[in-house]
């Protein structure tokens, strides 16, 4: 069954045409990495998807509902959570708030005036949020204030905070950019981990190609606001519009 | 205990001291003694001690959490003043109804102005929130005086129908507020050696629902409701994307803290049942913001320490005059006394505006979160803690 349909996509900025009549089509349960040099408008297109950015015409249909024209709690609410590409966090909060904010929305819905409950008798909530930090390794971070962390941490963080959700779709945009190579190897076997064991679909935007031949299903290639190839990771290496795309780019 | 952790059911007990025996260590000079006028323990301003500092209590629910700067909570505040008035006319000269009435009338109009207010963030949140105070203050003030009494304002009289107590009540006096037969105005004077200590009935009803009202606070700012404020002030484009709604958030948060404001507005009518429309204006609305930022914004006990802070230079510090300070100085020689008494003069008295607000410069340059974030990281220094922030 497809979790995601894309039909058609196209979004313009002034003179630019981001994105070109983009058609993608992810099946559940799968893991869709989508690459493309700099600029090609892959953070554009998940902008579409979580209501930050409206399209200028087509359509993009989650498991047959609509998403176009929601507002980004409703999408995240009806199942699909991003991580950032520059990580966008509560700086003022420690490790811990952060994850449990979304594990709160994860239960509570948009909206839940619990004023009088103390937040330390969450325990539920508080050991989901620590069981995610520890799959990540950051369990000797949850007191941190967030905004004293590493780059590299900073986008663990918003992993934990998309994955404690439980999401039906996962968005992630350059989720390894700036980790480690010991932390980008223990996040990818993190997310393939979750992939099989929970059969979450996910969307991946990588520039890392070990990252992306490790964990996709299916590829497909942006360049210019349109998607040029679609196909199995082991067609995509030797593709000659592949390897023009990123020669002619930024890469 | 009261579901507070250790900590916070100390600060409680803590400020419960402090209230309840403001009116002795208010009064450390002996009665008669030159530093008598530095007193602050007289009812009169020590309920406005505790009034104002539920107001900026209520108001660091909003501001402190959330961020949004409202500059028109003074408008709750009167709002909650006459509906307090009111009731003492209509209803009954007990104090009870008053205060819930004042602060259920100011929850439905901040619910109003919150509602429209919050379709904007910063800085046009702030101006339209004082447009709207703005706008109350001119309306009760000319437009709807068979309400606010206009400019005279609004206060009980002798032939109020009080529906509940007026037949048999009257002796020819307007009767004072009070609670069931105890007047707010009555005091019970001590003396203790030169010393004068007054137990005022007003002062320590408004200091009950002082602790009310920070016993409520400390539980909104420990639950999960408290920490999506926070998150809203720290990134609230992230909330949405988290599949949070702030509007809703803000908005309770804005209710909370202009029910707080109505609260106030109320007891300051149970303790002189007068209100007039200067009460909502854009000076009374600046007084809280300067009290929660002088205190320590988001902090607990910070407004608090604010309101009483202004209230205690707005009272005390403007009674020192010229003759006062040729007293002080005039152990030195008289070009020198003259010359220091000119240097300082303007900074005393009617100059107390220029001293307080020197200080709340020094605060905000130096002190980013007021006297109490300030005294919080010197306590984490001195201990070598690392800062878990307030
Ligand atoms: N809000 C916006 N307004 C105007 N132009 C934009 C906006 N967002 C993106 N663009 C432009 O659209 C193009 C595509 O940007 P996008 O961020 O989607 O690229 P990307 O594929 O994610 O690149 P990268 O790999 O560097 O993250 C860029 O030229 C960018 O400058
Ligand atoms: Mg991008």
């Amino acid at each position: 069954m497809d979790a995601l349909e894309v039909r058609g996509v196209n979004k313009r900025f002034g003179g630019l045409q981001a994105l070109n009549d983009v058609n993608l089509t992810v099946e559940e349960g799968r893991i869709h990495a989508i690459i493309g040099p700099n600029g090609a408008g892959k953070s554009t297109l998940l902008n579409c998807f979580v209501g930050r950015l409206t399209p200028d015409s087509g359509t993009v249909m989650f498991h047959g509902q609509n998403l176009l024209g929601k507002q980004p709690h409703q999408i995240n609410q009806a199942g699909v959570s991003r991580v950032f590409q520059t990580p966008e966090i509560f700086s003022d909060l420690t490790v811990l708030e952060n994850v449990m904010i979304p594990a709160l929305a994860h239960r509570d819905g948009i909206f839940e005036f619990n004023a009088f409950k103390p937040l330390r008798k969450e325990t539920d909530i508080k050991q989901r949020a620590i069981d995610v930090l520890e799959d990540l390794g950051m369990e000797d971070k949850v007191d941190m204030m967030a905004s004293s962390m590493s780059r590299g941490d900073k986008r663990r963080l918003e992993m934990a905070m998309g994955l404690v959700q439980e999401p039906k779709l996962l968005l992630l945009d350059e989720p390894t950019a700036g980790m480690s190579r010991a932390d980008t190897n223990n996040t990818i076997d993190v997310l393939r981990h979750i992939g099989d064991s929970r059969g979450l679909t996910m969307i991946i935007i990588e520039h890392d190609m070990h990252v992306v031949f490790s964990l996709a299903d299916r590829i497909s290639v942006l360049a210019q606001g349109t998607v040029i190839v679609e196909d199995a990771p082991e067609n995509i290496k030797g593709n000659v519009k592949v390897q023009e795309a990123y020669l002619g780019g930024a890469h | 205990m009261l579901g507070l952790s250790r900590n916070d059911f100390l600060l409680l007990l803590f400020v419960l001291l402090l209230v309840a025996a403001a009116p002795m260590f208010l009064n450390p000079f002996p009665e008669g003694s030159e530093f008598a006028q530095f007193n602050a323990g007289y009812p009169d301003l020590m309920q406005r001690f505790v009034i104002f500092g539920i107001f900026a209590i209520g108001f660091n629910i909003l501001f402190g959490l959330t961020g949004y700067l409202s500059f028109g909570h003074a408008a709750f505040l009167g709002a909650g003043s006459y509906a307090g008035v009111w009731m003492l006319k209509l209803l009954t000269i007990n104090v009870i109804p008053a205060i819930v009435v004042s602060t259920l009338v100011a929850g439905v109009f901040s619910l109003i102005i919150g509602y429209i207010s919050l379709r904007r963030s910063g800085i046009y949140f702030s101006i339209l929130t004082l447009a709207f105070a703005q706008m109350s203050f001119a309306l009760a003030a000319s437009v709807l005086t068979p309400i606010t009494g206009g400019e005279t304002g609004l206060q009980t009289a002798l032939h109020d129908p009080r529906i509940l107590d007026g037949a048999g009540s009257v002796g020819g006096n307007i009767p004072a507020p009070s609670l069931f037969g105890l007047e707010m105005r009555h005091s019970w004077q001590v003396n203790v050696g030169d010393w004068l200590w007054t137990f005022n009935v007003g002062y320590y009803l408004s200091a009950f629902v002082l602790m009310i009202a920070f016993y409520i606070a400390i539980r909104i700012f420990r639950s999960p409701f408290g920490m999506m404020l926070k998150a809203v002030k720290s990134n609230n484009q992230r909330l949405s994307y988290t599949g949070i709604s702030p509007r809703p958030y803000t908005l309770a948060a804005f209710v909370i803290s202009g029910m707080y404001a109505g609260l106030a507005g109320g007891l300051m009518v149970a303790m002189d049942p007068l209100a007039g429309a200067e009460r909502m204006q854009w000076t009374a609305s600046g007084e809280v913001v300067l009290m929660t930022i002088l205190g320590g914004v988001g902090t607990l006990i910070g407004p608090v320490l604010g309101a009483g802070l202004i209230k205690y230079f707005e009272n005390i510090f403007s009674k020192i005059n010229d003759n006062l300070l040729h007293q002080w100085f005039a152990f030195m020689p008289d070009g020198l006394e003259d010359f220091m008494v000119t240097i300082i003069h303007p900074f005393v008295g009617k100059g107390w505006h220029l001293t307080l607000g020197l200080m709340f410069m020094l605060v905000v340059i130096f002190l980013p979160g007021g006297l109490i974030g300030g005294l919080t990281g010197l306590y984490n220094r001195v201990f070598r803690r690392r800062s878990k922030a307030r």
